[in-house]
């Protein structure tokens, strides 16, 4: 088998475009096998405009068409409509974007959401067990570790990433791990308090 | 962000392939420095070969060596057991690079990969040789208060920004790629180069050249080993100036020293004059002062960065001291 699937190159030629049509036409009755076509001529695959994308957001599968260059910050918030995961800096400064892939916790505005084929994406939306909050998220109510709350979603998913990961031992170590989050608010103290709670209940989350 | 062709390598052959075929692309890993960049305008790729499908992910013990596929994500490098045990000085630098977040996207080769974070560079309404050759420098008469104190030129005052990579140069790790020529293996120390009158060229690969992995070698230094970063905030910055300070002591006698600074210079600064100074001295203050003042002689600042020549040589004997136990 050759190696590449590949999309977009919006010059196309009549034999492109020939490509194109009837691959479209296959593309609706039978997915996989047409991909596996496209994986063995790349140039029938850069007719592509949109790439397929298989991978789960909060347990959903999604079969979707997306754009390469649309990162999974903006695939969730502009075409998911899940816009509990936020857009702060949107270069990685920031962690206001922070979901988690495959349990890990990651900037979603600096990865390409074609990169995710496969993967299982956990955003704030997927947090709390129907209406029962995380404890993480009662944590932060009851210690009042926000403002005006928009860096709360990603300060809540780096928080239980970063117990999960075991870098809660001690408030330092939780400033330590948690600094790829940023609050212009300043609940920083309160954002501690919540998660050393959180922590020291040593429940599973 | 310009559109972009999406290649998914499934082998390793491939990838290089696809980048040979085509003069704009580029490689994808993390995408941590990529993807800022491609978002700034920085870089336009046309096309994206995404790596992170290929099996350069373990880290493995072979011969004594450590083999650190190009893929392993920095946070795993970083608390990989063996990885703090034998080779504590390349943990805390990972530890002491980006976020918690960054750390689980950026990998190994990536990391050593990521372009300076010049605000010049970063600009694109701004002149800079290194993104844009040929349109001068904006930081040599400009705020250069991040730059760099050792090997620029003027051309280009740029400094690296990577951790990790000031680790790998104290431990004289090697860089093996994989290229158009078939496979080869490059010291850590001769992977970047200075800027000189080609700043826009970062370090020695050419196209199609895939990092496959970096090896270390066991070592004498375990014990006595620290990395210092100095920044503006207590965390989650670039380091205005770092000491990878590694030692083999014994007794209270230094066998060997190895020293490498970070944001100092176009790439990792290897302080082979302090080394030397250091080797079969005794471990005091006193002779990290000097070693450290020995290096210093060849350091030049610029209108803003006149505080790294206090800055650099107080780190070093900082580092050291912490490194020595002394
Ligand atoms: C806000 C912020 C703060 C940061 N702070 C720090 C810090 O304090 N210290 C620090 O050291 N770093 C810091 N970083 C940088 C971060 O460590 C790098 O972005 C990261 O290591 C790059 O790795 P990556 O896998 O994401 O690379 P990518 O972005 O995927 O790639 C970077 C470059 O390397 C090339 N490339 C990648 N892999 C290979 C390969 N195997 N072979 C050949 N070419 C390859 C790509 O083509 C690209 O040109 C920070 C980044 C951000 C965004
Ligand atoms: S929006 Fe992603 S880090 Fe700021
Ligand atoms: S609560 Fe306002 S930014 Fe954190």
């Amino acid at each position: 088998m050759e190696n590449e699937s590949a999309s977009h190159a919006p010059n196309g030629s009549r034999r492109d475009f020939l490509k194109q049509s009837s691959l479209l036409t296959a593309l609706a009755l039978t997915p996989t096998a047409v991909i596996k076509a496209a994986e063995n001529d790349e140039e029938i695959a850069s007719v592509f405009e949109k790439v397929p994308l298989k991978f789960e957001v909060n347990g959903v599968k999604h079969s979707l068409s997306i754009e390469p260059r649309v990162t999974l910050l903006d695939l969730l918030r502009e075409q998911m409509k899940l816009t509990g995961t936020k857009k702060g800096c949107d270069h990685g400064q920031c962690g206001a974007c922070t979901v988690h892939i495959d349990g890990r916790r990651v900037n979603s505005c600096l990865t390409l959401a074609v990169m995710q084929e496969g993967k299982k994406v956990t955003t704030i939306e997927g947090l709390a067990n129907g209406d029962k909050l995380h404890p993480m998220q009662e944590a932060f109510i009851k210690h009042d570790g926000f403002q005006c709350g928009y860096c709360t979603p990603g300060q809540i998913m780096s928080a239980v990433a970063c117990v999960r990961e075991g870098h809660a031992s001690s408030p330092e170590q939780v400033r330590e791990y948690m600094s790829g989050n940023i609050c212009r608010c300043g609940a920083y103290p309160n954002i501690v308090d919540a998660i050393m709670e959180v922590k020291n209940g040593g429940n599973k989350i | 962000m310009i559109p972009f062709q999406y290649v998914r390598a499934l082998k390793q052959r491939s990838a290089i392939d696809a980048v040979l075929k085509d003069k704009s692309a580029q490689f994808i890993a993390g995408g941590t420095n990529l993807v800022d960049l491609m978002k700034r305008g920085v870089t336009a790729p046309q096309k994206v070969v995404d790596i992170t499908n290929l099996p350069l992910k373990e880290v493995v013990l072979k011969n004594n060596k450590l083999l650190i596929g190009a893929l392993a994500l920095n946070a795993d490098v970083a608390e990989h057991p063996f990885v703090v045990k034998h080779f504590p000085l390349l943990s805390l630098a990972l530890q002491a690079g980006a976020s918690a977040q960054l750390r689980n996207m950026a990998t190994t080769g990536g990391n050593m990969l990521q372009r300076t974070r010049c605000p010049y560079f970063y600009d694109t309404v701004l002149p800079c040789n290194k993104r844009n050759p040929g349109s001068g420098c904006g930081a040599l008469e400009g705020y250069n208060r991040m730059h760099a104190i050792f090997g620029a030129s003027d051309k280009c005052i740029a400094v690296h920004p990577s951790d990790m990579a000031i680790a790998l140069a104290a431990l004289d790790a090697v860089v093996l790629v994989s290229g158009a020529k078939g496979d080869r293996r490059i010291p850590f120390t001769d992977f970047h180069r200075l800027p000189g009158d080609r700043p826009e060229i970062d370090n020695n690969l050419v196209r199609g050249d895939l990092v496959v992995g970096v090896e270390l070698s066991q070592n004498a230094f375990s014990k006595h080993a620290h990395y210092l970063k100095i920044r503006d905030r207590a965390s989650y910055a670039f380091a205005l100036v770092s000491v990878a300070a590694a030692l083999d002591i014994n007794g209270n006698t230094i066998n060997n020293a190895r020293l490498a600074m970070g944001g100092v210079a176009h790439k990792p600064w290897r302080l082979f004059t302090a080394e030397k100074f250091l080797a079969g001295k005794p471990a005091t203050e006193e002779n990290f002062k000097a070693a450290a003042a020995l290096e210093m002689q060849t350091a030049k600042a610029y209108e803003h960065n006149k505080f790294k020549l206090t800055l650099a040589p107080n780190t070093v004997v900082e580092a050291l001291k912490i490194a020595a136990k002394v």
